[in-house]
C-alpha cells in the first residue's frame, strides 16, 4: 500500500472522530444520531471501497481498545455489548458497499450517485447489521428490533443526501484528492 | 485528549493492560452465557467494589462515564416491561451497566501508550506469519496524532461559524472539515514520502525500539 493511501486512511479515521464534535441528536432507543455515520459514508465515496472500509476499521480498532473517539467521548470494548453494536460492526461494510457503488458507476452524475451509494451502503446495508445486532443484544426478534430503528431512517436518508452533496463539492474543489476517482 | 485516563491513581493502574483486557473479555462472555438476574446483580456488585478500591471520587468519575447509557437502559427496561419480560429486561440492563463499567475501568486506568502497545502485542501472530504490520502501525500513530489536530481545527471552524451566524452549527461544517483532512493528508503523505516512505519510517521506528 502506498504512503498516500495509508495517510488518507488514517486522516479519514481521524475525520470520523472529529465529526463527533458536531452536536448529536439522540432519538428514542438511546442510539445517537451523529455526524460520524456521515463520515463513514464519506469514507466510502471519497476513499473508495477498500480504503474506505480500512479507514473505518482503523477507527473502530482504536475505539474498541478504549480511545474515546465516538461521539460523546465513548470508547472501549464494552461498546460491543450495547444495542448499537450491529451498527458499529456494520460501519466498515457500509463504507465498502458505498465506495464500491461510487467507484463502479463513474459516468453517473456525482451528486446523485454519491447519494444513492450512501443510501444503499450507509443506510440499507448498515441497517441490516444494526437490526441484527440490536435483536441479538436485546433478546428480541428481528421484526421487533426493526420497528425500533424505523425512527432513525429519515435522519440517515438526510445524511446520505448530505454525503452526496459534500462528495460532489469535494470532487470539484480537490479532484486529485478524491481517491475513489483517481 | 485521546484518553480516558483517570487522574485518581488506583491499584488498577498497576495491573498490566493485557490482563485487564482479558478480564473484560472473559467477564463479558460469562455474563452473556449466564444471564440470570441473580448473577447479573452479583457482577454489578463486584463492579462497584472494583471502583470502590479507588475511593469516592473515582466512583464518581466512573459513574459519570456511564451516564450516556441511561436512554438505552430506559428503552430496554420499558420495552421488556411492555412485552411481558420485565425481569429479563432488568437483567439485560444490569449486564450492560456491568460490562460497560468494566470496560471503562480498563481504559480509565490504562495509559494511551499501554493501550497502543496492546495492539502491537495483538499483532505479533500476524508478524510471525510473515505479514508486515508497518502500515497499520503508522496509520495508528497518524490517527492518534491528527485526531486532536482535526478536532482543534474543527473547533476553530465552529467558533468562526458562531461568530458569523445566528443558527447553531450544522452539517455545512462537514465540507470544510473534510477539506482540512484531505489537505493535511496530502501534506503528510508528501512529507512521509520525502523521508523515505513507510519502509524507512518503520526501520527507524524499529531501531529506536531496539535502542530502548
Amino acid at each position: 500500500m502506498k504512503e498516500r493511501d495509508v495517510v488518507f486512511i488514517a486522516l479519514f479515521a481521524a475525520l470520523i472522530a472529529a465529526l463527533g464534535l458536531i452536536p448529536k441528536l439522540t432519538l428514542a432507543f438511546g442510539i445517537p444520531i451523529t455526524a460520524q455515520s456521515l463520515g463513514v459514508m464519506l469514507c466510502g465515496t471519497v476513499l473508495g471501497a477498500k480504503r474506505g472500509a480500512l479507514a473505518v476499521m482503523l477507527f473502530l480498532l482504536l475505539v474498541f481498545i478504549g480511545l474515546p473517539l465516538l461521539a460523546g467521548g465513548r470508547g472501549g470494548i464494552g461498546l460491543l455489548w450495547t444495542p448499537s453494536v450491529g451498527f458499529l460492526i456494520g460501519w466498515p461494510i457500509a463504507a465498502y458497499v458505498t465506495g464500491l457503488i461510487f467507484e463502479r458507476f463513474r459516468s453517473a452524475p456525482t451528486f446523485l450517485l454519491a447519494t444513492l451509494a450512501s443510501l444503499i451502503g450507509g443506510v440499507l446495508v448498515l441497517y441490516v447489521f444494526g437490526i441484527v445486532g440490536m435483536a441479538w443484544n436485546m433478546g428480541k426478534s428481528i421484526n421487533e428490533a426493526a420497528v425500533l430503528v424505523l425512527a432513525f431512517i429519515p435522519g440517515d436518508i438526510l445524511k446520505a443526501v448530505i454525503a452526496g452533496a459534500v462528495t460532489a463539492s469535494l470532487l470539484t474543489a480537490r479532484p486529485q484528492s478524491v481517491l475513489s476517482r483517481t | 485528549m485521546l484518553s480516558f485516563n483517570s487522574p485518581v491513581q488506583t491499584v488498577w493502574h498497576k495491573v498490566p493492560v493485557g490482563w485487564k483486557f482479558l478480564l473484560v473479555c472473559f467477564a463479558s462472555i460469562f455474563l452473556f452465557v449466564f444471564d440470570s438476574l441473580y448473577i447479573q446483580c452479583i457482577a454489578l456488585l463486584c463492579c462497584v467494589l472494583f471502583y470502590a478500591v479507588g475511593g469516592v471520587s473515582f466512583i464518581r468519575i466512573g459513574a459519570k462515564k456511564l451516564l450516556f447509557l441511561w436512554p438505552i437502559l430506559l428503552v430496554i427496561v420499558v420495552w421488556h416491561g411492555v412485552t411481558g419480560t420485565a425481569m429479563q429486561g432488568i437483567a439485560f440492563a444490569i449486564r450492560l451497566i456491568s460490562i460497560v463499567a468494566l470496560s471503562n475501568l480498563m481504559t480509565m486506568t490504562s495509559r494511551l501508550s499501554d493501550l497502543l502497545a496492546l495492539i502491537q502485542t495483538a499483532l505479533t501472530p500476524v508478524r510471525a506469519l510473515g505479514f508486515s504490520t508497518r502500515a497499520l502501525e503508522i496509520a495508528i500513530a497518524l490517527v492518534v496524532r491528527f485526531t486532536p489536530v482535526l478536532i482543534e481545527k474543527g473547533s476553530t471552524l465552529f467558533d468562526a461559524w458562531r461568530l458569523r451566524a445566528v443558527k447553531r452549527v450544522n452539517w455545512r461544517i462537514v465540507l470544510p472539515m473534510s477539506l482540512i483532512a484531505m489537505d493535511d493528508a496530502e501534506h503528510v503523505a508528501e512529507a512521509l514520502k520525502a523521508r523515505g516512505g513507510i519502509r524507512a519510517f518503520a526501520s527507524s521506528h524499529e531501531r529506536s525500539h531496539n535502542t530502548d
